[in-house]
């Protein structure tokens, strides 16, 4: 019961991070239509400016501000500059620049940074919380990581169901002719999105990475999850890759638990959950593919 | 603004001939293509303060592409359009409706992945803060959509999604209205309510509009101004009386 419950909670815990960085490919997807495959190196880039700020003195917090900050300014420079010339061309073109710019941004990071392993601290103690006699899975590092993205998720529906920029963002994402002619700015919306986007991703990656050693391509398999938790959801829904976050999180985390092997296996599991749910639900679980048609 | 809707109302109730109308809107000698498609060749024409001016012609005539171009969707490669004497032909799209017009495109335009709400909150997004009197008049214009205010927009049927995006596009305050077919796939019954209102909003608040219609017959039932179009070129322009009148016309162009 006890191996069940840790099992568990690291799976929430890891799923937590698959959902926020799903839902950053779901932000970009709803208002452009691109899977963004750079999303990950993008984030190992905040990632080691970060670490490169805490090597130097800086706190935690100062650092986790700066990155996220450098994540706002790196997805908005990347809209403008990468993605608006290829947008309204044929979709493939888009897809063949992120793939271009996931490899570019790991080579710069290599060349900046260098490219061997360093280790990336964490801001809160990474042994079990001791419940009677026994400790469990839950540490005060995961308690951070499920915190931080639950209160940027909320931020996010506060931004936009409530704010008017929100609705302005959902408007330019669903109608992007209509809302041009109601006088919605698209083009920044979609510079918007893309900065907040990244911001999320960029959030990801830095809580993926504590306690961990972080080198260029550390976010790879954290892309492929990533990508099948959004999927999962749909690639349409925020809350589907939310839900599909946790889904991947808690069955990876059991298949390596309960499966012999089962920790090489975990990337396997990935796409057969992923291709199960694609045989019964083509759209993904939270498919809104009815509504669009009406 | 209150200027345009007094000439407006003086214009109609004299029913004075367009000469002696202040032109809201002016279109001269606009000129657009698709690709190497030739869409408007050469159109002129002016829709009137305080009036409805139809387009006419038959599918494929350049209505459409007229009222993309006049908005800025399409670029034109020559011509000018003016509204209220101010050039607005290389004008951004995003600015047009700030400038008073408001254009609700073909196919509806309705946002069906946001609410009834949300839709008419996005037309009044460029204004700023909006009076709830605002929203409560275009429920009460509109009582079928008041009633589902907060479904999905995508339950609406097509009447109900004619008259949100309608009320949408009046929320921007527009001086001029641009609608495009606005009568396409509607019950005749409920495309006489919707031109029956806009008919009520022209008389008794000074609005003015520009509407692009297949439907000839209908649209000249309730319009002041007819302009026919025939691949890309105005065929002629007369009162909506008129053009009712000539037999012939009708047959060679309108459909009816």
């Amino acid at each position: 019961m006890q191996y069940f419950v840790n099992v568990t909670l690291t799976g929430l815990t890891e799923g937590m991070v698959y959902s926020a960085f799903a839902l950053a490919l779901v932000l970009i997807w709803r208002s452009t239509r691109i899977v963004n495959f750079a999303q990950g190196s993008m984030a190992a880039a905040t990632t080691f400016i970060a670490l490169a700020l805490i090597q130097a003195g800086q706190s935690y917090w100062v650092a986790l501000i700066v990155a996220l900050l450098s994540g706002l300014l790196l997805g908005a420079i990347i809209e403008r500059v990468v993605i608006r010339p290829v947008e309204g061309g044929p979709e493939l073109n888009a897809v063949i620049v992120t793939l271009g710019l996931f490899v570019a941004i790991q080579a710069a990071i290599a060349i900046v940074f260098g490219s061997a392993f360093q280790s990336f601290p964490t801001p809160f103690g990474l042994e079990g919380f001791q419940v009677g006699d026994n400790r469990i899975a839950l540490t005060p590092n995961s308690v951070w990581v499920i915190a931080a993205v639950l209160v940027t998720m909320a931020l996010l529906v506060v931004l936009f169901r409530f704010t008017r920029i929100g609705l302005a963002m959902r408007a330019s994402a669903f109608g992007q002719e209509v809302a041009r002619l109601l006088g919605v700015r698209v083009g920044r919306m979609l510079t918007l999105g893309w900065a907040l986007a990244a911001v999320v991703g960029s959030l990801a990656g830095l809580l993926i990475a504590g306690g961990e050693f972080v080198y260029p391509a550390y976010m790879d398999s954290l892309i492929v999850f990533g990508f099948v938790a959004a999927v999962l959801g749909g690639l349409d829904s925020p809350i589907g890759a939310i839900v599909g976050g946790l889904i991947l999180g808690l069955a990876l985390s059991y298949v390596s638990g309960y499966v012999e092997r089962g920790s090489a296996l975990v990337n396997v599991a990935a796409l057969v959950i992923l291709m199960v749910v694609l045989l019964v639900r083509p759209g993904g679980l939270f498919a809104s593919s009815t509504a669009r048609r009406a | 603004m209150a200027d345009t809707r007094a000439h407006g109302s003086t214009a109609v109730a004299t029913g004075g001939d367009t000469a002696t109308a202040p032109a809201l809107l002016q279109i001269e000698d606009l000129t657009s293509s698709y690709g190497a498609v030739r869409a408007l060749d050469g159109v002129s024409l002016t829709a009137d303060a305080g009036r409805i001016t139809a387009v006419l012609g038959a599918n494929g005539a350049g209505k459409t592409t007229l009222l993309r171009t006049v908005s800025g969707l399409v670029r034109a490669s020559s011509g000018r359009v003016t509204l209220a004497g101010e050039d607005i032909t290389t004008a951004s799209v995003e600015s047009m409706v700030g400038r008073g017009m408001a254009h609700v495109p073909e196919g509806r335009g309705v946002i069906s992945e946001l609410t009834v709400h949300e839709n008419l909150r996005v037309g009044a997004l460029f204004r700023g803060k909006v009076e709830k009197s605002e929203y409560d008049r275009i429920y009460d214009l509109f009582p079928r959509i008041a009633e589902r205010r907060d479904q999905p927009a995508h339950v609406l049927s097509g009447g109900e999604r004619q008259m949100l995006v309608i009320g949408r596009a009046l929320l921007a305050q527009p001086r001029i209205l641009l609608l495009d077919e606005p009568s396409l796939g509607l019950a005749p019954r409920i495309v006489a309510q919707i031109f029956g209102l806009l008919r009520r909003l022209v008389d008794s608040e000074g609005l003015s509009v520009l509407l692009v219609e297949q439907n000839a017959r209908s649209a000249l039932s309730v319009a002041d101004v007819g302009v026919v179009l025939n691949l890309g070129r105005v065929v002629v322009t007369d009162s909506a009386r008129t053009l009712m009148a000539d037999e012939d016309l009708r047959h060679a162009y309108l459909g009816f």
